[in-house]
């Protein structure tokens, strides 16, 4: 059972009030207009919260993914595009945390802590998704640096970050362990930024394609050693899917708050919906889901947060079960508001189109059952 | 320049109150919450501090609990808190609190003493007013604006009419009303160094008050009883065209003199 610190507490109350009354009245907009909310990534910087997962030497606040999983969950209940301001800020810098050295760290963190840069994790390709070891960008060592060739695709951040973790392969012929993990800087030479996609959801957070012709990336930025790319890549997703897990958790819970108000307040056969069991037994199996979800994300927190061995399974699986309940119990709440749930003029339809991305990216809910299966065999 | 901000921990506003046997509110039933106010007050504090250099201090009567609302404050950059805490204070009025933030005041700095202009819980107002009294100092009510230069406070003192300007000498007691300012939202490392910061907790007998000053026995009010507000008449729904729905709204501002 998770018991939460005195400041846990105060933090999550603070971000609840910020959530409501600053971000939740500019969400239908940012979805509407599907443009990066810059003022949002202001607010959260100014607010510490793109510090969340520094160090405090670098600037940062040290915290540990169970508070990072509390400030996600607040945010995404009102907002999943600004949500993952936080998550993506975390998750593009995961690779330097694990594997960078301390002139890397003393070069990015401080300025990705304030929040004046962003960063972003490309590791997706067109043909390589779920296969990593299809990844066709190629990086050459010549000389001081490597020269890298080929494009990423899905990239959130894309354009809007100063700092990408790239992975390429350095040696083909090695599969997964030929792939290596870079720093590439948005300013550097042959980088630059191909098509942005347009979405069914996260409509606020820009996602697009980056290509890399003959980019100049310098020996010093790459991550760990050469080969290590993968390793890095599913060290970074075992520590970031709680993080998507909380915000699937944060929309399906944001979905039910939304849906058992109007239950309360829609008049129907003269009373409230609300008092009909076919409503009560929806809003009751929505609550009994986020609730059991909530618990799998924070165990996994906590989890890593304790430095626990097998944490790629507690993750998957927080992120695969939270994703699949925040589909679900989106689609009841827009089902309580019948007609109205329909309509752009009431936020249930975006939550919908916003919890569909976290069945699917950082690894597929397929992907996760995959993760989870082999993980529990091995135990037997 | 060193300036006290008083806090309350008040039920949240949002929260339904009980009265207890004693015609008190049952705190206990409900989550407690900084006085709204106060955090105008806070803010008002912050920013005179970001201008004229000093410390920031709360000062709080109330129950153990009342740390959490102090934490608040800290964490939105006050500098260190001071909680008066007695079983003794329990059903104190407005004039045993006004005495015992007086005492309190007494042991520390100040040029500037900052009062939300009431609070949500008992509403009197009187507080402010009751602690410069205590303390011989001039007070500023209801302030929409304050500036403090040459030793002196003026304020815009917010009235149904507009606003009259008023001004005291330093030190003195001044009370802001709700939109003074935006109070900040404590940042998470604000949160983080509120741990760290200085709470110091003073009892009756620290501030030399005897018992029979503050509580029941010293109020100098007695509630005789309580009854619930009529509950708000339905409002009148005008469903017209938009320009009979205008020369209806129109009349019916016409009939309520307002316009």
């Amino acid at each position: 059972m998770y018991r939460l610190a005195d400041a846990q507490r105060m933090l999550q109350a603070v971000v609840r009030e910020l959530a409501q009354e600053k971000i939740a009245p500019r969400a239908a907009e940012i979805d509407d207009k599907g443009e990066y909310p810059w003022d949002m990534k202001e607010l959260l910087a100014r607010q510490d919260l793109l510090a969340l997962p520094f160090p405090e030497k670098y600037g940062g606040t040290g915290s540990d993914l169970f508070t990072f999983c509390l400030v996600v969950e607040e945010i995404a209940k009102v907002c999943a595009s600004s949500s993952l301001i936080v998550l993506v800020q975390a998750l593009g810098s995961f690779p330097i945390l694990i594997a960078g050295t301390e002139t890397q760290k003393q070069r990015y963190f401080p300025k990705l802590a304030s929040g004046d840069w962003l960063a972003a994790f490309a590791l997706t390709e067109p043909g390589a998704g779920s296969d990593a070891a299809a990844m066709k960008t190629r990086a050459v060592l010549e000389g001081d640096h490597y020269v890298l060739n080929g494009s990423k695709c899905f990239i959130t951040n894309a354009g809007i970050a100063q700092v990408y973790s790239v992975f390429a392969m350095t040696d083909p012929h090695k599969g997964v362990k030929g792939i290596s993990a870079f720093i590439v800087d948005a300013d550097s030479p042959g980088f630059r930024l191909g098509k942005i996609e347009h979405k069914m959801g996260i409509r606020g957070s820009q996602t697009g394609e980056l290509v890399f012709d003959n980019c100049i990336v310098p020996v010093g930025n790459l991550l760990g050693n050469e080969g290590d790319g993968f390793k890095i890549a599913m060290m970074t997703l075992d520590k970031s899917r709680p993080g998507v897990g909380a915000q699937a958790v944060g929309i399906a819970q944001g979905a039910l708050d939304y849906a058992a108000r109007y239950a309360k307040e829609r008049v129907q056969f003269g009373a409230p919906i609300a008092n009909l069991q076919a409503i009560q037994f929806m809003l009751a199996d929505m609550a009994m889901q986020v609730e059991a979800a909530r618990c799998l994300v924070y165990e996994a927190a906590a989890r890593v947060d304790a430095g626990e061995k097998g944490i790629t399974m507690s993750s998957a699986m927080a992120k695969c079960f939270a994703g699949d309940v925040a589909m679900r119990v989106t689609t009841d709440a827009l089902q309580v508001l019948g007609g109205y749930g329909y309509m752009k003029e009431y936020p249930l339809e975006r939550m919908m189109r916003d919890a569909k991305i976290t069945q699917i990216y950082e690894g597929t809910n397929q992907i996760q059952r995959l993760v989870i299966a082999r993980a529990l065999l091995a135990s037997y | 320049m060193n300036i006290v901000v008083c806090v309350k921990q008040v039920p949240d506003t949002t929260a339904e109150k009980r009265l207890d046997a004693n015609l008190r509110l049952d705190r206990a039933s409900v989550d407690n919450i900084i006085n709204p106010f106060d955090e105008y007050a806070i803010e008002e504090g912050l920013r005179l501090q970001e201008a004229h250099g000093g410390e920031v201090a709360l000062l709080c009567m109330g129950t153990e609990s009342a740390q959490e609302t102090l934490r608040k404050g800290l964490a939105m950059g006050a500098d260190r808190g001071v909680l008066v805490t007695d079983p003794a204070l329990a059903g104190s009025d407005a004039w045993a609190t006004s005495y015992v933030l007086a005492q309190a005041l007494k042991r520390m700095s100040y040029d500037v003493i900052l009062c939300g202009m009431q609070t949500t819980d008992s509403g009197t107002a009187q507080v402010p007013g009751g602690v410069a009294e205590f303390l011989g100092l001039p007070q500023l009510t209801w302030a929409n604006k304050v500036e403090i230069s040459d030793g002196k406070a003026t304020i815009q003192r917010q009235s149904d009419a507009g606003y009259d300007v008023v001004e005291a000498p330093l030190p003195v007691v001044i009370s802001v009303i709700k939109g003074i300012n935006e109070p900040r939202y404590p940042s998470l490392k604000g949160i983080m160094q509120a741990r760290r910061k200085e709470l110091q907790i003073w009892s009756l007998d620290d501030l030399g008050i005897s018992q029979d000053m503050v509580g029941v026995l010293g109020a100098k009010t007695k509630v005789l009883g309580y009854s619930r507000p009529a509950p708000r008449a339905k409002g009148q729904l005008i469903q017209e065209d938009s320009q009979t729905a205008a020369t209806r709204i129109a009349d019916f501002l016409v009939q309520a003199r307002v316009l």
